[in-house]
């Protein structure tokens, strides 16, 4: 059971850093649907197979196709001459290893962490659904307003606007 | 070392991949990639907390993640049509480039 | 009298299961679960892609009879003297496609170019999962089957994409993004069209989702499709699972005359043959889906025809279906991408959306002629408005027919 976490961590991972480290953008994109993919597999072995199938449909199904699209729509298809690095890149990485050490830290000394396994609990897709529409239905119902929010402003800030001077003669 | 600590590391690390991506890398699209990796290292760590902590039957941790993942969607479609009307107005996606206000 | 021909056929209706259980005794209790396992699996990889190739045959047969022509007529068993008048064709197809010269562009991304067939096959066969194939035959009874399948199903437009943009082309590309759009359009009305079912049945496990279907009233089945609601709801699912296998007339990011063959122009040999296979197996299972979904899944018609095993029944609603696909695909001309996703967001998704509220109106009122009533004029009403509404702007002129002579 540990031996498929590790190794499915280790492709997970290695997807990530990939996706973070390539220099051609799609294949970066490629590489994110894997660690998606990757993390719904993390999921499905902490017995969340629900939310494991949500991650499979919109991350690799619909973020991922965005991300590919967006790249083709800015022209980025074609791998970089320059570097892919930012200026100041190595102010970045300190801060991550800083936060990485603190993370690692917390989470290693940490003694409010629960030591015993508890057996797997048991998610119906009824009890899901009572939950949603009983305790959470404020949340649902302001998540789908954010989601027409959301849409309706992608549509708006990505839209080709009119050429200003249509009314000019050439 | 129990189950627990070992997802919650692995969450970690995963935040600091996405983390070092969007804070080193030129690219404006790569930025949001980052950002969606380090959303989905919290959303792990919540399952992994939902999953080992008490009452996993409440669902609280699953249902945080359920409207998480949501969120994150909507806000990657906001940002990538940004980056692209930005694409259309200054003709690069390099963040470097983009450093005026004047459109 | 029925009752004693469903005893007599019952053994029948569960061979598979009491042979898969057979076999499976044979191995030491913690070997059983993943030996059972294995063996549906290797079922399902013999079953799927064999019927594959019989359909190719009918498609072929059926779509030159269709344009009043014959199909391959004359291919038997080859290497003997049997003439099987053409049935025979997929073996030499089959033969030349894997023997085809493997043709790479240079300018193609190798690695990428080499695993997109092979990322378009993982989910597709992953989807058959789900299926349940007759009475105790779903390979895995998850709680959220349809979930699984919607999001399964889903994952294979980064494998269009990645066959699109690695070859490097531009009919690829212009094909790949064509076909992502086409198949995210339609994924909308398709995953709506389902959620009116979920709504009625309270669940998403597939297995539960057929036996409420399974009753009858005065003899004809209980089948979703014989409600309003469900007859509108497969009709929105079967247009919609056209256009999510490419198929007729839906197919413009794979058409010949239009874009050579869209992305996979690239591809020869081998790789165009697991392209050509996931086609199929994807419009197999989302065939199936409909069937389990709208059409009753493995349950009989009629009362009295309930004695003929259940996964009888379920290959024949299929394979009816298939031939309304092949029907489609001879008979009705290729639509525009812009008529096509105006199809999709400006009359399906409307339609989707208010079928949503008429199952629930049905759930809600009396069991009664009321509710058809009411459900069946709303539907109607909307139809006509929707239909002519959009079209009213076309200037359309008196169709003709020409008839080959």
């Amino acid at each position: 059971m540990s031996t498929l976490l590790i190794i499915t961590a280790v492709v997970t991972l290695f997807a990530a850093v990939a996706a973070m480290s390539l220099r051609n953008l799609v294949h970066c994109a490629l590489m994110l649907a894997v660690s998606f993919s990757g993390v719904a597999a993390l999921y499905l072995q902490l017995n969340a197979e629900f939310v494991a199938f949500t991650e499979i449909l919109v991350y690799v199904g619909a973020v991922a196709i965005l991300i590919v699209m967006a790249i083709l729509l800015t022209r980025s298809g074609e791998s970089p001459e320059k570097s892919v690095l930012t200026a100041g890149w190595y102010a970045g990485v300190a801060v991550t290893a800083m936060v990485f050490t603190t993370l690692g830290w917390a989470i290693l000394s940490s003694s409010a962490l629960p030591q015993t396994v508890a057996p797997a609990p048991v998610v119906s897709v009824k009890n899901i659904g009572d939950t949603l529409m009983g305790r959470y239905v404020l949340p649902l119902e302001i998540v789908g307003l954010v989601l027409t929010a959301a849409m309706i402003g992608a549509v708006l800030i990505a839209f080709k606007a009119e050429p200003r001077d249509k009314n000019q003669k050439s | 070392m129990n189950p627990l600590t070992i997802c919650l590391l692995i969450s970690a690390l995963l935040f600091a991949t996405g983390f070092a991506g969007a804070v080193t890398r030129r690219h404006a699209i790569l930025v949001l990639v980052g950002i969606e990796l380090m959303l989905n290292a919290a959303n792990l760590n919540l399952i992994a907390f939902w999953r080992f902590g008490p009452h996993p039957e409440a669902l609280t941790g699953f249902i945080f993640v359920l409207f998480s993942m949501a969120l994150a969607a909507a806000e990657a479609a906001v940002g990538l049509s940004l980056v692209i009307a930005i694409y259309r107005h200054q003709q690069t996606s390099n963040l470097d480039e983009v450093r005026e206000l004047k459109g | 009298m029925f009752e004693q021909l469903n005893r007599f056929f019952a053994p029948v209706d569960q061979i598979f299961v009491t042979t898969l259980h057979w076999l499976v005794g044979f191995l030491p209790a913690a070997w059983r679960p993943v030996a059972s396992s294995m063996l549906c699996i290797a079922f399902i990889l013999m079953v799927f892609p064999a019927l594959f190739s019989i359909v190719t045959i009918f498609e072929r047969k059926g779509i030159g009879r269709i344009q009043n022509r014959y199909g391959p007529n004359r291919v038997g068993i080859p290497g003997t003297k049997i003439r099987l008048a053409g049935f025979g064709q997929f073996l030499p197809d089959g033969l030349k496609m894997l023997t085809k010269e493997d043709i790479v562009p240079r300018a193609a991304d190798k690695l990428v170019h080499f695993l997109a067939p092979v990322v378009l096959l993982i989910p597709v066969l992953l989807t058959y999962a789900v299926l349940p194939f007759g009475r105790n035959m779903a390979l895995a009874d998850y709680d959220a089957g349809l979930l699984f399948f919607f999001a399964v199903g889903g994952a294979v437009e980064v494998s269009v994409f990645m066959a699109g943009w690695s070859s490097r082309n531009k009919y690829s590309l212009l094909g790949a993004m064509r076909a992502i759009a086409q198949m995210l359009s339609y994924e909308i009305p398709l995953i709506l069209s389902s959620v009116t079912v979920v709504m009625i049945v309270g669940s998403l496990n597939l297995t539960r989702i057929v036996e409420a279907q399974a009753g009858h009233t005065f003899g004809l089945a209980n089948w979703f499709v014989f409600t309003p609601w469900g007859l509108l709801g497969y009709l929105i699912f079967f247009i919609a699972s056209l256009a999510e296998s490419n198929r007729s007339p839906f197919d413009l990011p794979e058409a010949e005359s239009e874009i050579i063959a869209g992305y996979f122009t690239e591809y020869s040999g081998f790789k165009f043959a697991l392209f050509f296979l996931g086609e199929y197996l994807g419009m197999f299972a989302i065939i199936s889906l409909g069937i389990t979904l709208f059409l009753g899944g493995w349950t009989a018609p009629f009362a009295c025809l309930d004695f003929i095993p259940s996964y009888l029944w379920f290959l024949t609603k299929m394979l009816g279906i298939v031939f309304i696909f092949i029907w489609i695909r001879a008979t009705l001309p290729r639509l525009r991408m812009d008529q096509l996703m105006n199809f999709a967001w400006k009359f399906m998704l409307p339609l989707a959306l208010l079928n949503v509220l008429v199952a629930g109106l049905w759930h809600y009122l009396a069991i009664g002629p009321l509710r058809w009533i009411a459900c069946a004029t709303i539907i109607i009403v909307a139809y006509v408005a929707l239909g002519r509404g959009l079209m009213r702007h076309q200037k359309l002129g008196q169709r003709t027919y020409r008839y080959a002579d």
